[in-house]
């Protein structure tokens, strides 16, 4: 909502400063957004009128005026085309401040200069200008131009709160204004205008609920052209609208004034009563901005005999609008209640002016006095007789009582505010309230659609009486302390495990291209966004790899070589009840597995480098399989599972997608459930052993595709007494070695708790440990 | 037989040595099978039971002044030698270290952390809610009917008919109620979505949303944590925080909140008392209990405590801006 200052203090003057008044309004909840002159700062311009103009002798272009300033006549050097004798144009003086300019008494082309007649540029009043600002006649010489364009004004635009409907107008600004600072309302109750025709136009209202209150007269033999004055186009221009034609610019500025949206229909465009209806289905209009609607039956319009003329409360149409030749008019001042009105603008794209007030609510108490206002400015400025008012009138929505207990209201608040106060502050809002006992009884005035309860008025004396003096207070609280369980690691150890691995945490968008999705999650079908900001944000995640490589992606571009970049976030996909979210750890690796250094010779990152992170992460606890994954290396991915439940997916990103992406060298990804990688467990206590264990060393040959784990998961179910643990330490192919097998060294830790083993002992446990390689391997022993 | 010239000699001798092995070839000369020494030791049977003990004697003494000259002549060369060692194995210990690049945090998490560490010390606890939120948990519950025009103060993402990204981080409080009866002391931390896209506003954002619903809990309580919790945030007692009155369907009263910073106010998010309304839907009496909500932005604090200037390098993930926030 932006308004003139100066038009407020018709209504409201308090003993405030500009700046003073915009922090009163934001500090009892009309937030000032802007606040900014009227016109630009100059001084020292006065009206003048040029006596005398003749040619300059040693220049073509120049005249020499006199110029008569009010108390004096003065000389001055002028090069505007358009100086002539007899003209009043703004004169700015010696001393005077302008946009980038001082004005001094200067010689120009040997003649001496006493100022310097003004262009509306000058002034900053115009962005271009050809010639001198010319005045009319009657304006007075002398008079400061700054007072006679009103430019000693200032523009607040006030960011409000949809409650605040009240405060839509620039009256309903001031009322807020009186009761915060206690200052005088002037009243804006307009004079009920003479009745000078008999002519009335019949209405109807069959949606009663929808319009329970319409007001309407005609006004006939008025003269459309007639031109709106300047300071009503001026307070209208100083509020944002454009003026256009006298009528429309009158229902505009009343909208403006009183907060109540109007309209006029040319009445002889009009067949027969107007009825305020819903819609037919198949009904359509062709609206004032040429836009055609086909409207549903639940879209309320005013209609004639024969068709739909306006959409009620949002804009009327352009058959039945007024224009250069209409004579007569019909003018509409209707209430719409705010449930029929919510949403209907935004569903057709026509937010308006008015249905933003109606679906926010309109005093309905104040419905005929704009009537007669805006019959008053019509006959004022295009003339006119006015007919009877037709009114239809239901029932009205009601101003139930609501209850104010001070004691609550200072409990709420946490803040003593004295009784007195509450009473003052209640009845400057102008609600009719009753106390006894402390507890209050009010009742909002029409105005206000924002107070249906106690917590609504403890806000209302609240905010009146100064949020700023609410004091800072430490809560007390019985003291409880919080659980902190040794069973769930935090996402913050997660986070401390990668840092420490050399990762860098990155955040990434949640949704993203849906190209991504469906080549590296194989998702055809992903949550798609009804509305994206981009299409290529445009449907949600179920995987954070897209994101990451992204982030890789642009990191390359700004010439980083090396990059390890982690996420935690959300994945999003469906289940049958509904959209599921899971929390996910993901990363990416590339470049070396060290940064630049003198004492390591360089490596590229390989799969046991992402493997050791993963291992890092799972406490080791984790099993790998090879499986494939349409984003990875079919040969180097591995799904990764804790106990048998799948918890994600480690590997090397598939070459057509690495070459897609632009990646010049591998790169390795991975993503496990963060749900998993919490899970921790109490450390149990186990005896320590007295005696040291025993190292033996083997080396068998199986075949090649015998997954590592799968032997070390076989000793383990095994159970082989004595044997503590399996550990591989070499691989090894080629020479010596026949082809499509491998040579395996594992290093055999064996313990006993109460003894140190024998010789036999070792070489038993070694036994029954070929012999199950060799049983279910096929292993040989490598001599 | 006089021996008192040997020490002297063994010696200038020993001292000629550079090394043990040509010390050793020279102890021989003495000390030896046919070392001087034992030669004059073997001696001694020719002599007389008289002349014996006095001859004894004198050739110990000169051995032991051989001996002497050995050792300290054998530690010398030791020293040496490691000295030399020493002097071998010296290396420029200004060179780099041997190291693995070091990771870091995102600076919105670091802000995160922070946040929760604060809380957790006056017992709040973290919730978390779903992201894409139904209709209900987003608006209706949280007081916002459809079509009511604070709906338009949310720019929101659209899933269906009845599902959008959440708007805010409000609709935590909303699942936390429902589940958990009063007392309750929480803040929700989490992204949130709004169709907006510019140098000041991003399409995801970080809110945390705190709950704080007990017997006595007023509005002034609310003013006292929040003022509370942005001095030890920002680490600066002097810091004071202004509320100013303001409208969110969920809360009532409502208050938009400023910081002082620099000289002026600085606004950083909006609260209220938990509207009747709200506490309906989650069946908690509002005359018994009363709550106070209020919701911050994360990119916000984060911006204004690291001094970054635009909210797009949160989600750009250029190393050279986060490596800025290692620790």
């Amino acid at each position: 909502m932006q308004f003139s200052e100066n038009w407020l203090r018709t209504f409201v003057n308090p003993d405030l400063s500009s700046d003073a008044l915009g922090h009163a309004m934001t500090m009892a909840g009309l937030e000032v957004e802007e606040k900014q002159p009227a016109g630009v700062a100059f001084s020292h311009v006065v009206i003048a009128e040029i006596l005398e103009a003749e040619k300059h002798p040693d220049a073509d272009r120049l005249q020499v005026c006199k110029v008569n300033v009010g108390n004096q006549v003065l000389q001055i050097v002028c090069g505007a085309p358009n100086a002539r004798a007899g003209m009043k144009a703004p004169c700015a003086l010696v001393g005077a401040e302008l946009p980038g300019i001082s004005i001094k008494q200067a010689k120009v082309r040997g003649m001496e200069s006493f100022g310097m007649m003004c262009s509306a540029k000058e002034l900053g009043l115009a962005a271009e200008a050809n010639g001198l600002l010319e005045l009319p006649n009657d304006a007075q010489v002398g008079q400061d131009i700054r007072e006679y364009f009103n430019l000693n004004d200032t523009l607040f635009t006030l960011k409000l709160t949809p409650n605040r409907a009240d405060c839509l107008s620039v009256f309903g600004i001031a009322r807020d204004v009186a009761a915060m600072t206690g200052a005088t309302l002037i009243a804006s109750a307009a004079d009920r205008v003479d009745i000078g025709s008999q002519r009335a136009h019949q209405v109807q209202v069959e949606a009663e609920d929808a319009c329970p209150a319409y007001y309407g007269r005609i006004i006939e033999g008025v003269n459309a052209q007639a031109a709106t004055p300047d300071w009503m186009k001026q307070r209208l221009e100083r509020s944002g609208v454009r003026s256009i034609s006298a009528i429309v610019d009158v229902t505009n500025y009343v909208l403006l004034e009183l907060g109540q949206p109007m309209h006029a229909f040319d009445l002889n465009k009009l067949s027969g009563k107007i009825c305020v209806r819903f819609a037919k289905e198949g009904e359509s209009l062709k609206l004032l901005n040429d836009i055609e609607v086909k409207l549903k039956a639940d879209d309320l319009v005013i209609a004639d005999a024969q068709s739909v003329v306006a959409l009620a409360g949002i804009m009327g149409g352009e058959p039945t609008s007024v224009t250069n030749d209409t004579t007569d008019i019909f003018l509409e001042s209707a209430f719409f209640t705010p449930d029929v009105m919510a949403g209907k603008a935004r569903r057709l794209g026509l937010s308006t002016d008015s249905s933003y007030r109606f679906e926010r609510g309109v005093d309905f108490g104040n419905t005929e006095n704009a009537l007669e206002r805006a019959s008053a400015l019509i006959m004022q400025i295009c003339g006119g007789k006015a007919g009877p008012v037709t009114q239809v009138v239901g029932s009205l929505p009601n101003r139930s009582i609501v209850t104010l207990r001070y004691q609550r209201l200072c409990d709420v608040l946490g803040m003593h505010v004295p009784q007195a106060d509450v009473s003052k502050l209640l009845v400057q809002l102008g609600f009719q309230t009753q106390e006894k006992d402390g507890v209050y009884s009010v009742q909002a005035p029409s105005y206000r659609f924002d107070i249906a309860r106690e917590e609504d008025l403890i806000e209302e004396v609240a905010r009146l009486q100064g949020y700023e003096h609410l004091p800072a207070l430490s809560p007390q609280a019985n003291l409880n302390m919080l659980p902190a369980s040794e069973k769930k690691r935090s996402t913050s150890r997660l986070r401390d495990i990668l840092v420490s691995h050399g990762y860098q945490e990155a955040i990434t968008y949640s949704f993203v291209d849906a190209g991504w999705e469906r080549d590296l999650m194989g998702n055809e079908n992903p949550i798609a966004l009804k509305n994206p900001i981009a299409s290529n944000m445009g449907v949600m995640r179920s995987g954070l790899w897209g994101g990451l490589l992204s982030a890789l992606t642009y990191n390359l571009n700004r010439k980083q070589d090396r990059v390890r970049l982690f996420e935690l976030g959300t994945s999003y996909g469906e289940v049958p009840e509904g959209y599921a979210e899971k929390a996910k750890t993901a990363a990416v690796l590339y470049g070396d597995v060290l940064p630049e250094q003198w004492a390591e010779k360089a490596r590229q990152v390989d799969f046991f480098d992402a493997k050791a992170t993963v291992d890092a992460l799972c406490g080791n606890m984790v099993e790998y399989r090879a499986e494939s994954h349409p984003a990875l290396h079919p040969g180097q991915s591995a799904a990764v599972y804790l106990r048998g439940k799948h918890i994600g997916w480690l590997g090397k990103l598939h070459p057509k997608w690495q070459q897609q992406y632009d990646l010049a060298k591998n790169t390795f990804l991975f993503e496990l459930d963060t749900e998993a990688l919490m899970l921790a467990k109490v450390a149990q206590y186990r005896e320590v052993p007295k005696f040291p264990a025993v190292r033996r060393d083997v080396a068998v040959i199986v075949d090649e595709n015998i997954p590592v784990q799968a032997i070390v998961q076989a000793v383990q179910k095994a159970k082989i007494p004595l044997l503590q643990e399996l550990q591989l330490f070499d691989v090894y192919q080629g020479k010596g070695i026949e082809e499509n097998k491998k040579s395996l060294a594992f290093l055999v830790l064996m313990q006993d708790t109460d003894r140190t083993l024998q010789d036999a002992d070792t070489d038993a446990v070694m036994e029954k440990l070929l012999k199950l390689l060799q049983t279910q391997f096929d292993a040989q022993l490598r001599s | 037989m006089n021996l008192e010239h040997l020490i002297s000699q063994a010696q200038t001798d020993f001292a000629a040595c550079a090394d043990m092995p040509a010390l050793e070839n020279a102890k021989a000369k003495y000390l030896g099978k046919t070392g001087v020494l034992t030669e004059a030791l073997k001696g001694l049977g020719k002599l007389s039971a008289e002349e014996r003990p006095a001859a004894g004697a004198a050739i110990n003494v000169v051995k032991q002044g051989v001996e002497a000259a050995l050792t300290a002549r054998r530690e010398a060369i030791l020293n040496a030698e490691q000295e030399k060692q020493l002097a071998q194995e010296s290396i420029d210990v200004t060179l780099p270290a041997r190291a693995q690049s070091k990771g870091g945090l995102h600076p919105v998490t670091l802000t995160l952390q922070r946040i929760e560490t604060l809380f957790h010390s006056i017992g709040f606890e973290v919730a978390t809610g779903p992201e894409i939120e139904s209709d209900f948990y987003n608006f209706t519950a949280l007081n916002i009917p459809e079509n009511h025009p604070a709906r338009a103060m949310h720019d929101t993402f659209y899933v269906d008919e009845q599902h959008v990204l959440r708007t805010h981080t409000s609709p935590v409080q909303v699942h936390y109620m429902q589940e958990n009866k009063p007392p309750l002391k929480i803040i929700a931390p989490g992204r949130v979505y709004r169709v907006d896209s510019d140098a000041t506003h991003s399409p995801m954002f970080h809110q945390v949303e705190g709950l704080w619903v007990d017997e006595h809990v007023s509005f002034a309580h609310l003013k006292g944590v929040v003022q509370d919790f942005l001095q030890k945030f920002f680490e600066r007692e002097d810091l004071t925080v202004r509320f100013r009155p303001s409208f969110f369907p969920f809360t009532e009263p409502s208050a938009e909140m400023d910081m002082s910073w620099n000289g002026g106010w600085l606004e950083i998010g909006g609260c209220g008392m938990v509207h009747p309304e709200v506490f309906k839907h989650v069946n908690i009496d509002s005359e018994k209990y009363r709550g106070f909500a209020f919701g911050l932005g994360v990119e916000r604090l984060a911006m204004l405590r690291y001094g970054v200037n635009d909210l797009r390098h949160f989600f750009n993930n250029d190393l050279r801006f986060l490596q800025q926030f290692v620790k």
